[in-house]
């Protein structure tokens, strides 16, 4: 037989063989992660071979949701606080990242070329060296333990690839739109915020959503400089803290990950063409 | 980009009054660039810039957190760090583990990566769903996913052991999280493999293969189809059309995308410390460099340390730049 017809063959086959085995290595684990999350921390221990439970419980919930105060473990306050610091993160950087996009991308000034060395030093440089003088410097200014001073962390670590992706997608808009808004009398501003802005709304939301999973997903940071008050702490940061208790069951740490993950998915699945779409925009030019 | 260096290199209207118009609109178009990025780096200059200058001077100071205050530009710069540093047990088995850990972890994803890219190129039903479900380890939260990990690895009540055991014949539990070393025996031969550090790099194969894929499918879909079609009709094989027509074309993005992950992988913090705490011979740098710093408090070490880590870092990438890549096409 012909090699490319068998090679066909056997490639269909393997083509299913592949998805398969990858939605299962996928999917397995948060399937694993909310079957453990409802059911009694005893009957996992006697079967941990049964993926489905013989009893059900949400008692596990109950405990990670309720506050410290009432014998909980007080996600809720932590879901508070995440919540706040991720949406602060994602508007604050909209905020710097639209105006630094549309400069990159349109305005010719001193220095345009050598941004991208500064944006690249964020990346090239790991966390955990910028870590040791935030540490420092936050614990000098009184930051060190305020949610205010994260926010502002996890603006400069999301700008630099929010401008990225906004200018991917800005450089698509044709100049002659601005110039007739020019015509007719528009300033700069009003240009970006009249005809610019409506144009990259796709881009702007990927770039929202994107910005906001990345503060809500944040560990180090969060670790360092929030870990001694209980009451600042984020979701990510009180599921690390729990795991560290002794009488704190597998079954309620699973509990609180799906709390932590829940949100993401939501927003994930709810977005999912936009935000695949705006972060490979310009990747596909080769 | 070229649009506008266009609009630029028009000939300019003659006589002196229009040039002077004409640099009056550079200027102000210069202003306004300025004014515009002046938020984007005032953040990036006060929160990434300052603090890596601020660390290569904590690093040739001697200082620790209790005199934290004492530290400024004209303390006594001292080379005791480096030296601390260098000399210390585990530093260079340490440097050694991240090497290992980020060329497994980036070779892996991108192999995945270009293998579900490819599978999942075609059209079928719930290819939208799957291609969804395929990018979740990516943007699901690190510390709940870990957590998953060590459940499903757990030796006395993960899903992995017990059917390993009941299923595949193991003898008995194996912690896969928490074991230096397993020694294995093939065809009698017996072979000591780093466990850990092989579950850890496995861990972060299945995270980030989502991130590989999504570049090469994006890619994958603006191959020109009439070139496939062509050696269809030439009755070419399909590894054959991967290897002649498709490679050649992802080509750039393999190349990028080798050099974001081996930065990202390199610098990588939270995936292990959550899954292993840096034992059982996954101690990775910046592992290290936090126990530095919380542990001993010890800025002065910490941050030589990190230095160090990006040192290493910025020759490995000019050695892959200079030698290995095969083009990377930056802007």
């Amino acid at each position: 037989m012909d090699r490319a017809v068998v090679e066909t063959r056997v490639l269909r086959v393997l083509r299913w063989v592949v998805i398969a085995a990858l939605v299962v290595a996928t999917l397995f684990p948060f399937l694993y992660m909310l079957l453990l999350s409802v059911r009694p921390i005893e009957e996992l221990l006697q079967n941990p071979g049964h993926l489905w439970p013989t009893e059900w419980t949400l008692s596990t919930y109950k405990e990670v949701l309720t506050s410290a105060g009432n014998g909980g473990q007080g996600f809720l306050r932590f879901l508070a606080n995440s919540a706040m610091v991720s949406v602060a993160a994602t508007v604050l950087t909209l905020l710097v990242s639209i105006p630094g996009a549309y400069a990159v991308t349109r305005l010719r000034f001193v220095g345009r070329r050598q941004v991208h060395f500064l944006f690249l030093a964020v990346y090239l440089f790991p966390s955990i060296l910028l870590a040791i003088p935030l540490f420092v410097l936050f614990t000098r200014l009184g930051l060190r333990g305020s949610l205010a001073g994260l926010t502002i962390v996890y603006i400069a670590q999301t700008v630099p690839v929010s401008i990225y992706m906004l200018r991917n997608y800005l450089a698509t808009i044709p100049e002659s739109l601005e110039e007739a808004a020019a015509v007719d009398g528009y300033s700069r501003l009003q240009t970006i915020r009249k005809v610019i802005l409506p144009l990259a709304a796709p881009a702007v939301m990927a770039n929202a959503l994107y910005v906001f999973m990345i503060a809500w997903n944040e560990f180090l940071f969060a670790l360092l400089f929030l870990v001694e008050d209980r009451n600042d702490w984020t979701v990510s940061l009180g599921l690390a803290q729990l795991s560290g208790g002794i009488e704190v069951s597998k079954t309620v740490l699973m509990a609180g990950s799906v709390v932590l993950t829940l949100p993401i998915v939501i927003i994930f699945f709810a977005a999912e063409r936009l935000l695949t779409e705006g972060l490979t925009a310009g990747a596909d030019k080769g | 980009m070229v649009a506008v260096r266009q609009t630029e290199s028009a000939p300019p209207p003659s006589p002196p009054a229009g040039e002077k118009r004409q640099l009056t609109r550079k200027q102000r178009e210069n202003r306004a660039g300025l004014a515009y990025l002046s938020p984007t780096l005032i953040v990036v200059v006060v929160v990434v810039i300052l603090p890596i200058l601020w660390t290569i001077m904590l690093a040739f100071q001697r200082i620790r957190l209790i005199n934290i205050r004492r530290a400024g530009v004209f303390g006594q710069y001292t080379l005791a760090n480096l030296d601390l540093v260098l000399t210390s047990p585990g530093f260079w088995s340490s440097l050694w583990t991240t090497l290992i850990y980020t060329i497994g972890g980036t070779v892996s994803s991108i192999v995945i990566g270009l293998v579900a890219a490819l599978a999942l190129r075609g059209r079928f039903r719930g290819r939208t769903f799957v291609r969804a479900s395929v990018l979740l380890p990516y943007v699901a939260p690190v510390v709940a996913v870990t957590f998953v990990w060590e459940a499903m690895l757990s030796p006395q009540f993960g899903i992995a052991n017990n059917w390993g055991t009941r299923f595949l014949g193991w003898d008995r539990p194996i912690a896969f999280l928490s074991q230096r070393e397993y020694t294995m025996s093939v065809f009698g031969w017996h072979v000591d493999i780093p466990l850990a550090l092989i579950t850890v790099i496995a861990f972060e194969a299945w995270r980030y293969f989502p991130f590989a894929f999504l570049f090469l499918l994006a890619r994958l879909q603006a191959v020109p189809a009439d070139l496939e079609e062509a050696a269809l009709v030439d009755g070419a094989a399909p590894t054959q059309i991967f290897r002649h027509i498709l490679l050649p074309q992802l080509g750039p993005v393999i190349a990028l995308l080798t050099v974001l992950r081996f930065i990202m992988t390199f610098n990588k913090f939270d995936d292990v410390y959550l899954l292993t705490g840096g034992g059982s011979g996954t101690e990775v740098v910046s592992v290290r460099v936090y126990q530095f710093l919380t542990a001993r408090f010890d800025i002065g070490a910490a941050s030589a340390q990190a230095l160090i880590l990006a040192a290493g870092l910025i020759v490995l990438l000019a050695i892959y730049l200079k030698f290995l890549a095969p083009r990377v096409e930056g802007d």
